[in-house]
């Protein structure tokens, strides 16, 4: 029997959507301030004045009206980290679409999705003439979805025991760096914003030395560094990374990119002097060992096609692209039409398999993860060793992940779940896109871009591309970043609420 | 003999024209450079746009950005065939409009594979401007008024939290 969720549990949903919504509402005070101040743009700077007066009043009005000393169990927890990325893309799109750039609030609002989910796929029109202000809004998202929005909320508005726990499980994290899940959540604020102040120095420098003027080399340095470390890939000009025809430039986007997307956990084994995990990590070793396939694949692709003349040149452009796709940042060095014009089937597929398997987990990046695909790895290698055994062996497998652990059957279920609903939601934008008429490859290329949080696009994307096909991609990238489960406990409190006795 | 050459040399001459013409004649799209690069590659071509972002200056070399309304191309050349530009297009300014006469590459060796234009000639057709941003007085109430309607709600949300 379906039990119809109470009175109790709705108010303690609305609650703590309240508080995260309020949270949101005081972060575009930021975007205000410094519009105001440091850009002189009083226009877009209203634009966030008016949008974060909406979110502090809705905020505050469903924290007061759904008040409760209630303790949020796992359940309605998830629900509120569902509803709260719905709502959070909802209200960060007003002043998107108030800047003009947008075609519609759908297209404001799949840019906010995008951004938040540390996605970077962009339907933004004529970005090249943004205001500052809103282009800040646009890479500040990734720093805020990237860490998690829940964390936000646990770092500064939530009190109480499990709550906070369970808010930030929702958000697709299980792993803790210290016991105490506040602590936790501070910490992975204090680790980003150790790594904003040291990749904007480090951007900021080089663009200096390739010619860029002081104030705009620091302006595009915190804006690549949010979206580079966060693994989303947005940009303050339309020609992405190829904009700054820097080897150098592309050399530290590559370092951020890539320690943005390493386990927060190993981050924090780093910052205590562990240095020996980086090399014992299950998540580090597939995700060196899962680079050297997908190069080797999209490598003899662009080879056997002839894409590149010269042989650096062919590796300096694969390599960014590949790194990019394997991290799920979306960085890019080329035109996106050139994927599908020049790169040829097999170099698409290693993109498209470095995409899919993603970086690692509790970190800012998407995809199925390497700890799942190390954990799939080693329990397959399980099995193939029970089979050529005696019958009467026990066969165990460890892996090492911060602790050495054994493999369970129970946890290769969980594993195998979360990889399924990947694939699922892989699938799902593929056929919609060749439903709607595109190509397969291409339709397989957009649709694992989106929905492992990536932002590489072969050129669907677009403004003119159907609502539905839009609606379609919002969906996988806001249920890829929450891996799924908290999309399914919404799913199942609707069907409750309806059914249920 | 003496009419034939002539009217040969008239010919010659006119072909020359017509087909050193044709290299200029038409101006490419960005999507027609980046859709049939593999074509363009190597070829004279002529792009108009807009000036837009940064002009980074490199050496004796620059690059700068035209974006002629779809998407943005990078340009390389000398210094001093920039120094007519005087706006590049942002939030604040409408960038310079230039006419660029250059080789295209689809995948530069000179600068790492980037598409790019290596220019020979660029022609500033319409000089930018500083674009003066109005501030909706509309924007004004509705923000002030927004603001005065939260701090009203929190005021009273405290009030009738304490009682």
């Amino acid at each position: 029997m379906i039990l119809k969720p109470q009175v109790n549990d709705i108010k303690n949903i609305g609650y703590y959507l309240g508080r995260i919504i309020l949270g949101i509402g005081l972060t575009m005070f930021l975007p205000f301030i410094t519009g105001l101040v440091l850009f002189r743009e009083p226009s877009p700077a209203l634009d966030f004045l008016i949008s974060a007066n909406i979110a502090i009043f809705i905020g505050l009005a469903l924290s007061w009206l759904c008040k409760t000393d209630k303790e949020l169990h796992t359940g309605p927890a998830m629900v509120v980290i569902a509803l709260s990325w719905l709502a959070v893309m909802a209200l960060s799109a007003i002043p998107l679409l108030l800047s003009g750039h947008y075609k519609s609030f759908l297209d404001a609002c799949f840019e906010t999705m995008s951004g938040f989910t540390t996605t970077g796929l962009t339907l933004v029109q004529d970005l090249d003439h943004l205001s500052r202000t809103h282009n800040l809004w646009r890479h500040l998202g990734p720093f805020l979805g990237g860490q998690g929005i829940a964390i936000i909320a646990i770092s500064f508005l939530v009190r109480g025991a499990s709550g906070p726990l369970n808010l930030y499980q929702g958000e697709g994290r299980d792993e803790k760096l210290v016991p105490n899940v506040i602590h936790t959540a501070r910490f992975i604020w204090a680790i980003s914003i150790a790594y904003l102040i040291l990749g904007t120095i480090v951007l900021g420098l080089v663009g200096m030395s390739i010619g860029l003027k002081p104030q705009r080399a620091f302006f595009h340095a915190v804006c690549i560094f949010m979206a580079g470390f966060d693994t989303a890939g947005f940009s303050p000009q339309s020609p992405n990374i190829l904009y700054y025809h820097s080897l150098m430039f592309e050399i530290v986007t590559i370092f951020f990119m890539v320690i943005g997307s390493f386990n927060f956990n190993l981050h924090y084994q780093i910052w205590t002097g562990n240095f020996k995990e980086i090399w014992k990590n299950i998540e580090t070793r597939t995700f060196l060992f899962v680079i050297m396939i997908v190069t080797l694949i999209t490598m003899a692709g662009l080879k056997h096609w002839g894409v590149y003349s010269d042989g650096m040149i062919l590796f300096r452009k694969g390599f960014f692209q590949l790194i990019s796709g394997q991290t799920t940042t979306g960085y890019m060095t080329i035109y996106a039409q050139q994927f599908i014009k020049e790169w040829g089937d097999l170099a698409l597929t290693g993109i498209i398999l470095a995409m899919a398997l993603g970086g690692c987990a509790c970190s800012t990046a998407g995809g199925i993860k390497m700890l799942r695909v190390g954990v799939i790895c080693k329990a397959f290698r399980q099995d193939i060793k029970s089979v050529f055994l005696s019958p009467n062996a026990i066969v165990v497998q460890k892996f090492h992940h911060i602790k050495t652990m054994f493999i369970e059957d129970k946890q290769v279920r969980a594993v195998l779940i979360v990889t399924l609903g990947y694939f699922f939601l892989y699938g799902l934008g593929t056929l919609v896109g060749v439903g709607l008429g595109y190509p397969f490859l291409e339709s397989l290329f957009e649709s694992t871009s989106a929905a492992a949080n990536v932002g590489l696009s072969c050129g669907i994307t677009d403004a003119s591309m159907p609502a539905i096909l839009k609606v379609t991609y919002i969906i996988e990238m806001w249920a890829g970043r929450l891996e799924l489960m908290s999309v399914f406990a919404l799913i199942g409190f609707f069907v409750a609420f309806v059914k249920g006795r | 003999m003496k009419v034939k050459s002539f009217f040969f040399f008239v010919m010659l001459c006119l072909a020359l024209v017509i087909s050193s013409s044709n290299c200029y004649a038409q101006t490419s799209t960005s999507l027609d450079l980046i859709n049939d690069a593999k074509q363009y590659d190597g070829k004279t071509v002529n792009y108009k746009g807009e000036v837009i972002g940064d002009v980074m200056i490199r050496g004796d070399y620059a690059w700068l950005h035209v974006n002629d309304g779809t998407i943005a191309i990078g340009i390389w050349a000398p210094k001093t065939m920039i120094q007519d530009i005087r706006y590049a297009g942002d939030y604040h300014k409408k960038g310079d409009i230039v006419e660029v006469f250059g080789t295209f590459h689809r995948s530069c060796l000179e600068h790492g594979g980037d598409l790019d234009i290596h220019a020979s000639e660029i022609k500033k057709i319409t000089s930018g401007s500083a674009v003066i941003q109005p501030i909706s007085i509309k924007k004004v109430y509705i923000g002030v008024c927004s603001l005065m309607l939260v701090l009203l709600f929190y005021v009273l949300k405290k009030y009738f939290q304490s009682r």
